[in-house]
């Protein structure tokens, strides 16, 4: 109740009250001056470069204080990369030392022992993938340093997150880190770590632990307030002290929701050490992806691939088993924990002398492998021979006739050779006309909002993205902003756009939000129908869900295998590999959303007379609409963070811009890139998030 | 209702106030505000009172219940007894002892030793079967595992559970739960026993199994227990002494009997409207004077209720007279009397 009290003083409801006139008025204004400026000014360079005397070097400055800083604390974290470096040489040493058939026998049995003999079998099976594919030695260095992060990070996520819920104040503080934490390109911070750590594995370790642990703060905080109060009183009225009722009552009664942390910061680990070893100088398996992938052996990088493949699915069905037994008395117990650790040591006594006597037990004989790489190509080549136009038309099509047109607009993009016209001013009044007519009827009717839309989405297409004047930009979005959230947001993205162009990233900024867009449309086109296919048909709910839930396990870094294979390098082939990634949770949401429309709502429809299609329309995607704004925005977020990966495979734009910081270790470039990533990611998450939260009240 | 006996717990002028700073409110000592002032006083500060002037006496052993409707500062009393939520402004008292001058040390040590509480969403530690949970609040102690599992089995034999002892408590139903929630709060053997809610989250039929169950625990345990419910019933079938509260204030406390036959006020009246009145109402409290005929009729003890009493009425008897232990004559019971009496004829009754 004083929340509620409190939120309201924050954000009186006459803002809201008085935007509903206001806002026509000021959407008209604002378009009108944009096509003032889009017309007059055609001509006058200034209103389409940002100029530069307006800008300010933020990326020297930072490189300033970072180089400042490094010199002066460089020993100490030097130290620290030293102290890591031990416990992982040993763990990585013990483990190369280690029989594969040991080591493959006790993560069987381990997972066994969480999710019983279904997750043993697939654990054994996907080792033996690995084994007999002939990468042990690469995926087990991967593990390795998976192995060391996780401790690690999930120490250090329980302190911080119990720090988190005991002080509001520190709570503040922690979730915006974990915010830009998240939203910041991992490669971003890259950067700054090789500067202050050295190179090395370290770094990789290092890096990993900073991107593994906020999902185990959030899951710690999100654990231990949710403990319901009368579990908390009922410690107190036990006699319990504070020390006794934090670590006897709430502790245990969070527990379940930590192993979610743990999952999921296992996960993070294991991505981001497949991504830091684009640093190289260790001889794990994301190097080994990456560097089949720069020599086009497709065969190759999909054997490799495919272990990190075995090796995301692992560890998360055992971290998940373990989540999900959340109580010794689910379907399967498990052993005690004394059996287990006798099983376990017997285990490892059995495999390990088997493997002293057995040689091929201990290593896997390289006559023994099973290398389908040059078949595998073979295959590749002759798909592309049989299939190669029609892959090619494909590819041309999309980029004729959807990303040039939004990326330099039609001034730009339509020719004779590739639309079969020119763009004559007999065509482009039309154009035109068609869209005041348009926006004229939505008037007439009085849905003012597309008859705003309409010329919007028209000028878009006719200038591009990037043939848009940085001046309309900072009408436009800002006005957008209010619309949908109030005052804050737009203080929010008024400022984002104001560090995009200040800081000169202004031009790779638009080329990004190019891309995302694309791929968000495609996204949330297509993963709605196939939401909405879903939700009407348990089989094909059945056949898409492990699909999906492949695709979001998968470090995203594999994604882009396939895509290359097809479409070489360009923005089409990251447009796809976004999409791969991104259309997940739009497909996720939609089916969830119309799936759990209360049944009452259909009656009462079917009973009022509604027919089938009516129901769909007006009942159901009505009452699915927050979900699916949800998962708009969730596809959104995951489109932007997947677009820095899909600069490994070509693109421009901010991805770039920091893949070139992170060669040239320029630390103050990347930063702002990865910071201009992070604030495109939080303007846009801001505005969906405050009109789905206005929209639910 | 318990003979004149010592107060064990007690409280006056207790205040809860949530708001900036309440504390700021109240300076002097207990009383020395006026009641009426203090709350326009509040209220006018957008404090909100949960719970105001609240003030009672509980003699050991009896059963003191408090009712209300959600939101009229029944569970914030109960809470401010054992100090769950810190008053704002009052007394607290247990066996003379001002609870809230305690350290917190003091407070957990008398938590330990002298208080039990029951909730109603039963407040079981997921992670621990029920053998341990029962067996908690002796671990808090510090027993050593042999003589708590000994003492929670006694514990868990108490209320019916054998057998049950390594189950967890999502294998078991609601009325099991609150069996093992009863158990723990008894385990520490407490003085003072609360229960919030205790039986609200179970079907009626469970309910009033349970609350018989209740019944027999008290004979044989006699604590001195403070009960909240919402549910008048409930409190009429239980309670030595009911409290009814309302917007965080007492309207009324009393017997049984003295609320349905005296309603302080209309908010009272409405509940006891719908009570089947013939099992609450005493013989004592309706009954005439003695009219000194020494004539062979039906007798009947004072606390006898009027359901039994009525039955004595057969096609002879004119009148039921009420003798005490001693065998003399109080009173007597006409027909006249009981039916004036159930419809509520107010001038007569009392």
């Amino acid at each position: 109740m004083a929340e509620q009290i409190l939120t309201r003083l924050i954000r009186p409801n006459k803002v809201v009250l008085a935007e509903k006139n206001i806002l026509p008025i000021l959407w008209g204004g604002v378009l009108f001056f944009s096509a003032l400026v889009m017309i007059l000014g055609s001509d006058l360079k200034l209103l389409f470069e940002f100029p530069e005397s307006l800008q300010v070097p933020i990326a020297g400055f930072l490189d300033w204080i970072m180089f400042g800083f490094v010199d002066l604390f460089k020993w100490f974290f030097r130290f620290i990369s030293r102290v890591l470096e031990w416990p992982m040489r040993a763990v990585q040493g013990f483990l190369e030392w280690l029989p594969w058939l040991t080591f493959a026998s006790l993560a069987t049995f381990i997972a066994w022992q969480g999710g019983g003999g279904r997750t043993g079998i697939l654990t054994l099976a996907l080792l033996l993938y690995i084994v007999i594919v002939g990468y042990w030695y690469e995926g087990i260095n991967t593990l390795s340093l998976v192995i060391i992060c996780i401790p690690l990070a999930v120490l250090l996520g329980f302190s911080l997150g119990v720090w988190g819920h005991k002080s509001p104040k520190a709570n503040v503080a922690i979730q915006t880190t974990l915010d830009f934490m998240q939203t910041i390109p991992a490669f971003a911070y890259l950067i700054p770590i090789l500067l202050l750590f050295g190179f090395g594995p370290v770094v990789g370790l290092i890096a990993s632990v900073i991107f593994a642990t906020p999902p185990m703060v959030r899951n710690t905080i999100l654990g231990l307030n949710r403990v319901p109060p009368e579990i908390r009183e009922s410690g107190t009225m036990s006699g319990c002290t504070p020390r006794q009722r934090f670590w006897w009552v709430e502790v245990p009664t969070a527990f379940p929701q930590m192993l979610i942390g743990v999952n999921q910061t296992t996960m993070a680990a294991l991505g981001m050490v497949i991504i830091a070893a684009i640093i190289g100088g260790f001889e794990d398996i994301g190097w080994e992806v990456l560097g089949r992938l720069r020599k086009a052996q497709f065969g190759q990088s999909i054997l490799a691939g495919m272990v990190i493949v075995c090796l995301a699915i692992i560890l998360d069905r055992i971290t998940l088993s373990y989540a999900k037994r959340q109580l010794p008395t689910e379907s399967h117990t498990g052993l005690r924990l004394k059996q287990f650790m006798i099983g376990f040591i017997g285990i490892a006594a059995i495999s390990y002398i088997l493997a002293i006597f057995i040689e091929p037990l201990r290593i896997w004989p390289k006559a023994l492998e099973f290398y389908p790489a040059d078949a595998m190509n073979t295959l590749v080549f002759n798909i592309i021979a049989n299939f190669g136009d029609f892959l090619e038309t494909s590819k041309n099509q999309m980029q004729y006739f959807v990303l040039l047109p939004v990326k330099l607009g039609f001034t730009r993009s339509i020719f004779p050779i590739t639309w079969g016209f020119a763009l004559t001013p007999t065509i482009i009044g039309i154009y035109w006309f068609i869209i005041f007519m348009g926006a004229a009827i939505a008037l007439y009717f009085r849905h003012w909002q597309i008859a705003v839309a309409i010329p919007l989405i028209a000028s878009i297409l006719y200038f591009g993205i990037t043939g848009i004047s940085w001046v309309v930009y900072l009408a436009v979005l800002p006005l957008l902003a209010f619309s949908l959230g109030g005052s804050r947001v737009t203080l929010f993205v008024a400022g984002s756009l104001i560090f995009l162009m200040v800081s000169g990233i202004w031009v790779p900024a638009l080329v990004s939000i190019y891309l995302c867009s694309v791929a968000v449309a495609i996204c949330i086109v297509l993963g709605g129908l196939m939401g909405i296919w879903a939700s009407t048909s348990e089989r094909v709910s059945a056949i898409i869900r492990p699909i999906n839930d492949t695709l979001q396990t998968l470090p995203q870094f594999v994604l882009l295998i396939p895509a290359v294979m097809f479409f070489r390098v360009g923005d089409f082939t990251a447009l796809l590999a976004i999409i791969a990634y991104a259309i997940v949770p739009m497909i996720r949401y939609t089916e969830q959303g119309l799936r759990t429309v209360s049944p009452t709502a259909i009656e009462a429809g079917i009973t009022s007379g509604c027919t089938p299609a009516q129901i769909f329309w007006q009942i159901k995607l009505k009452l699915a609409l927050p979900q699916i704004l949800v998962g708009i925005n969730q596809t959104t977020l995951f489109g932007l963070n997947m677009l820095v990966i899909a600069a490994l495979v070509g693109t421009t734009g901010l991805g770039q811009q920091i893949y070139l910081a992170l060669s040239k270790v320029d630390a103050g470039g990347g930063i702002v890139a990865g910071l201009g990533m992070a604030l495109i990611a939080m303007s846009a998450d801001r505005m969906m998030r405050a009109y789905i939260s206005r929209r639910s009240n | 209702m318990p003979s004149a006996s010592s107060v064990k717990l007690s409280c006056k002028s207790l205040w809860k106030v949530y708001g900036k700073n309440p504390e700021q409110y109240f300076t002097g000592e207990v009383g020395s505000f006026n009641v009426e002032e203090k709350f326009q006083q509040l209220t006018e500060n957008d404090s909100i009172i949960a719970c105001g002037d609240v003030q009672f006496n509980i003699p050991t052993g009896s059963i003191f219940i408090i009712m209300g409707l959600s939101g009229s500062g029944k569970s914030t009393v109960l809470r401010c007894l054992s100090r769950l939520v810190e008053p704002s402004f009052g007394k607290v008292e247990l066996d003379g002892l001002d609870l809230l001058n305690q350290s917190p040390k003091d407070m957990i040590e008398i938590r330990r030793h002298k208080m039990g509480m029951v909730f109603q969403n039963f407040g079981l530690l997921p992670h621990l079967n029920v053998l341990e949970n029962v067996a908690f609040p002796l671990k808090a102690q510090g027993i050593s595992k042999n003589e708590r599992s000994a003492r929670a089995n006694e514990m868990i034999d108490l209320v019916g559970l054998e057998g049950r002892e390594n189950s967890y408590p999502h294998q078991l139903s609601g009325g099991q739960q609150q069996r093992v929630g009863i158990a723990r709060s008894l385990a520490a053997e407490p003085e003072v026993w609360f229960l919030d809610e205790p039986f609200s989250a179970l079907d009626p039929l469970i309910r009033t199994q349970m609350q018989d169950e209740f019944m027999r625990l008290q004979k044989q345990l006699n604590k001195t227990i403070v009960f909240v419910t919402h549910d008048f019933h409930e409190a009429l079938r239980l309670a030595d002494t009911i409290c009814i509260m309302k917007d965080g204030q007492v309207v009324q406390i009393g017997t049984p009997s003295e609320i349905v036959l005296a309603p302080a006020d209309d908010y009272v009246k409405k509940f006891t409207s719908e009570v089947p009145l013939w099992k609450i109402i005493e013989a004592q409290s309706i009954m005439e004077p003695p009219d000194g005929k020494d004539v062979d009729r039906p007798s009947v003890k004072p606390d006898t209720l009027l359901e039994e009493a009525m039955r004595l009425f057969d096609g002879k008897t004119e009148e039921v007279q009420i003798v005490n232990e001693s065998g003399e004559c109080h009173g007597i019971l006409t027909p006249a009397s009981i039916i004036r009496a159930l419809y509520r004829d107010e001038k007569k009754v009392g």
